[in-house]
């Protein structure tokens, strides 16, 4: 009972120290069982932490590295006076909003409005458990994890909504039912181009996913199928933005018009959780992408047995997280480079270019399958 | 038929924008991806750190001074055209009257206090007498030392 589908080393070592322990227990303490689900709760603690630790470790380290792109991008040099080249600034800014008098507003239903921020966090929380970051580093390795990232994806949105309704501002309101709409709308893309991953690579479940890529770079799903992978991706890319309501499509804070959107009445810890899912959320789409189509923690071998023994030498993590934080690079230039645009452009965007195209690029993907058998 | 005929250039037109749309957007991105790249577009200046070797800009509107030669010799003739260009009454000139019975610069009297640093005056000047020049640091505690007179020497031009 209670062995996991993935082993890794860690978990390992502490099913082989609980029995070890227990042997200095009590007779009475000693059994199978107990040793297992003991065994099992201290491997849960483990992952918590380190899903924590991986999620909460990497927002810090990406609104620095967004800074500091953003800068470049308009020409300008960021936070340079804080430690070699403003490297501790987030960290400042972090502390300074930690400290900050929490309060909500008079007419506020307080109980919603506490809870938002953290049904936010969710989300991203939930999904980083799905991802596997290496061959034997995957938190929970659940046949149906693809469907479950879909559903998972939803408790955003609903906590965008929550903080929006309870803050008792129509700003917030406007911005939160703004971003519910996106939301709502962009889900379908979403879950059709992983639909579309599904269907090429015959698994719902990411370990599988990743596993199916092995090999080349070209064995990778974004240049498998040949032009399209690439759409899928580019169209991926689209959808994954709206959803995190990052720039072109941030219509759901849009400074110039709402002030601000859903978390205009937030401030100090709770504001700063609402802008930490949007960090995780980041990390966790990017995640995905590299998932679904950058070949997961393989690494980019070329065919060159010579290159590909010495890349191979470097450990997935590392590929992993090299290919997560490119992924983070194109959505930054992206968000700096683009404009927002207007509502209603948005949703035509969605429904009347990004759904047909979805819909035939599955018709499309199903007859690659047909053909190539 | 009166359909099919605006049908077919709707569609042209909806394709001619599928390529052209995307297009556009990758040429904005190559823009900031050379700004991105390339180190030297960056114009921030670290300014009290690099207070020794900072330049300023050529078109950077400063203090009003007068042009000079080397013996403190200017061009003004006592005109007043920049008197009268100032919207917000920043200079006066007092003009004497030479030996000769000429009209000529007596004392010219700069507000800086209430100078916006329009340039106004460089323009209306109609013998390049004055400029502004490149001074940034003009904070001071004493607000006598904002009126200044520009002319070290009187009566020239
Ligand atoms: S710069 Fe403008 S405000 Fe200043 S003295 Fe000249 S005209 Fe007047
Ligand atoms: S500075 Fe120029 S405009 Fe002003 S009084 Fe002298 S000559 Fe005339």
């Amino acid at each position: 009972m209670f062995v996991p589908s993935v082993t890794n080393p860690i978990g390992d070592f502490v099913r082989n120290l609980v029995p070890q322990v227990t042997a200095y227990l009590p007779v009475a303490f000693q059994s199978e069982t107990l040793d297992s689900v003991v065994a099992f709760l201290i491997n849960a603690v483990i992952c918590i932490i380190a899903v924590c630790a991986v999620n909460i470790g990497s927002a810090p380290i990406l609104i620095y590295m967004e800074r500091k792109v953003c800068a470049h991008v308009q020409c300008r040099l960021g936070p340079m006076r804080l430690g070699w080249h403003g490297t501790i600034q987030t960290i400042a800014d972090v502390l300074k909003m930690l400290f900050k008098e929490v309060y909500a507003p008079s007419g506020a239903d307080k109980l919603m409005f506490y809870t938002a921020p953290m049904i936010v966090l969710i989300a991203p929380f939930m999904v980083c458990a799905l991802i596997p970051f290496s061959k034997d580093l995957v938190v929970a390795d659940v046949s149906m994890g693809i469907p479950l990232i879909i559903a998972v994806n939803g408790f955003g949105v609903l906590g965008i909504l929550l903080g929006g309704w309870s803050s008792n501002n129509k700003y917030s309101l406007l911005g939160a039912l703004r971003s519910g709409a996106q939301i709502i709308s962009y889900e379908i893309s979403f879950a059709m181009i992983l639909l579309f991953v599904v269907m090429i690579s015959g698994s719902t479940n990411l370990m599988d996913i990743t596993m199916s890529q092995q090999g080349t770079v070209f064995d990778w799903w974004i240049f498998k199928i040949p032009v399209l992978g690439f759409i899928a991706f580019i169209l991926f890319f689209i959808s994954s933005t709206a959803e995190m309501n990052r720039a072109p499509f941030d219509i759901a804070e849009a400074e110039q018009e709402l002030t601000g959107g859903y978390h205009t009445e937030y401030n100090g810890t709770p504001f700063a959780m609402f802008y930490l899912a949007e960090y995780i959320a980041l990390v966790t789409n990017s995640a995905l992408a590299t998932t679904c189509f950058l070949g997961g923690f393989h690494a980019p071998c070329i065919g060159i047995a010579a290159v590909d023994n010495v890349l191979n030498m470097v450990p997935g993590l590392v590929w992993f997280f090299g290919k997560v934080f490119f992924m983070i690079w194109c959505y930054m230039m992206v968000r700096w480079t683009f404009v927002r645009p207007r509502v209603d452009q948005l949703m035509d965007f969605e429904w009347k270019f990004l759904l047909p195209v979805n819909l035939v690029l599955l018709t499309a993907g199903a007859a690659w399958i047909a053909i190539s058998g | 038929m009166q359909e099919s005929s605006s049908f077919i250039p709707y569609i042209k037109r909806y394709l001619k924008r599928c390529i052209t749309g995307p297009w556009s957007l990758l040429c904005g991105l190559s823009v900031t991806f050379k700004y991105f790249i390339d180190p030297r577009r960056i114009v921030t200046e670290q300014y009290p750190e690099n207070r020794k070797t900072l330049k300023m800009h050529p078109r950077y509107r400063g203090r009003l001074e007068m042009i000079e030669d080397a013996d403190g010799n200017n061009h003004c003739t006592a005109c007043g055209m920049c008197e009268r260009a100032c919207p917000n009454a920043s200079i006066n000139v007092l003009s004497t009257k030479n030996i000769a019975g000429k009209k000529v610069l007596g004392r010219y009297v700069y507000h800086f206090a209430s100078c916006t640093q329009c340039g106004l005056c460089v323009e209306a000047c109609p013998f390049g007498a004055i400029r502004m020049n490149q001074d940034f640091e003009v904070a001071t505690t004493d607000p006598n030392t904002l009126e200044m007179i520009l002319n070290k020497k009187e009566g020239q031009g």
